[in-house]
């Protein structure tokens, strides 16, 4: 059952941006900031919290997901306090995997040449 | 009506207009699809080493973007793309492949300029707002 929620929610994520991209003229930057900046603000609020307890990847796996672990790396108790505090709790989470991925990437071009 | 407004009605019929509902299901199905194997790998983590749902959740992701990494330095990753459209670029494995396609693409300007600097040319703009709208909101939140 997990599994088929988590399919319909980021299904559906998914295919509201692809509306957006085809409908809207949106860019692909532009859908990709707005999804990050709603998961921020809803990871803020404690809904995207249901969300995840409800859908499970389905939530965490579109790019709102990398707003909500931005989110719950401040909103984790103890709060974070101050300027310095606050910098650093941002990345608590989404840290892991900024730099996963960086370094998954640098990686992958020290390895690969360009295809085609 | 006017010669313009004429010619823009007989002319509709020729435009091709974009498959709104094909893409729509194309990216319902592929991003379903990627985030029901990242939850299947969530439980499974959670399963084996008795982790908390949310750390397996983080894990799942992690590894998830690990996959799109390795696809993209495959040159697999297009095509998929292609076909699934917003289905595999708006989940996370979309901002790894961004960034894994332009250090590759970027790595013959050299390991500073190109690959370093060019890294975030497409998943910046996603990471930075991310960034600025959580460190803002964080110090203000009450």
């Amino acid at each position: 059952m997990e599994y088929v929620r988590a399919f319909l929610a980021g299904g559906l994520l998914c295919a509201l941006a692809q509306l957006a991209l085809d409908r809207g003229k949106w860019t692909s930057a532009d859908v990709a900031s707005v999804l990050v900046i709603l998961g921020v603000l809803l990871g803020f609020s404690g809904v995207y919290d249901r969300f995840v307890a409800w859908a499970g990847a389905g939530a965490t796996m579109p790019l709102s997901g990398f707003g909500y672990f931005l989110a719950k790396g401040v909103m984790v108790e103890p709060r974070p306090d101050g300027l310095v505090e606050t910098g650093a709790a941002v990345f608590r989470f989404a840290g892991a995997l900024f730099a996963f991925i960086v370094a998954g990437s640098f990686f992958a071009s020290l390895i690969c040449k360009p295809k085609g | 009506m006017g010669l313009k407004a004429n010619y823009l009605r007989e002319v509709k019929a020729f435009q091709p207009s974009p498959p709104y509902a094909a893409n729509a299901i194309k990216a319902f199905l592929v991003g379903g699809a990627l985030c029901t194997l990242a939850q299947w790998l969530a439980e499974w983590h959670s399963r084996l080493f008795a982790v908390s749902p949310f750390a397996a959740q983080l894990w799942a992701v992690t590894v998830m973007s690990g996959l799109a990494i390795v696809l993209t330095a495959a040159g697999k990753y297009d095509d998929f793309s292609q076909f699934a459209g917003a289905g595999a670029m708006m989940l996370m494995t979309g901002l790894a492949n961004a960034l894994a396609s332009a250090a590759i693409e970027h790595r013959s300007e050299g390991w500073t300029a190109g690959v370093a600097g060019q890294m975030l040319k497409a998943g910046g703009a996603t990471i930075l707002y991310g960034i600025i709208v959580a460190y803002v909101l964080g110090l203000f939140w009450p």
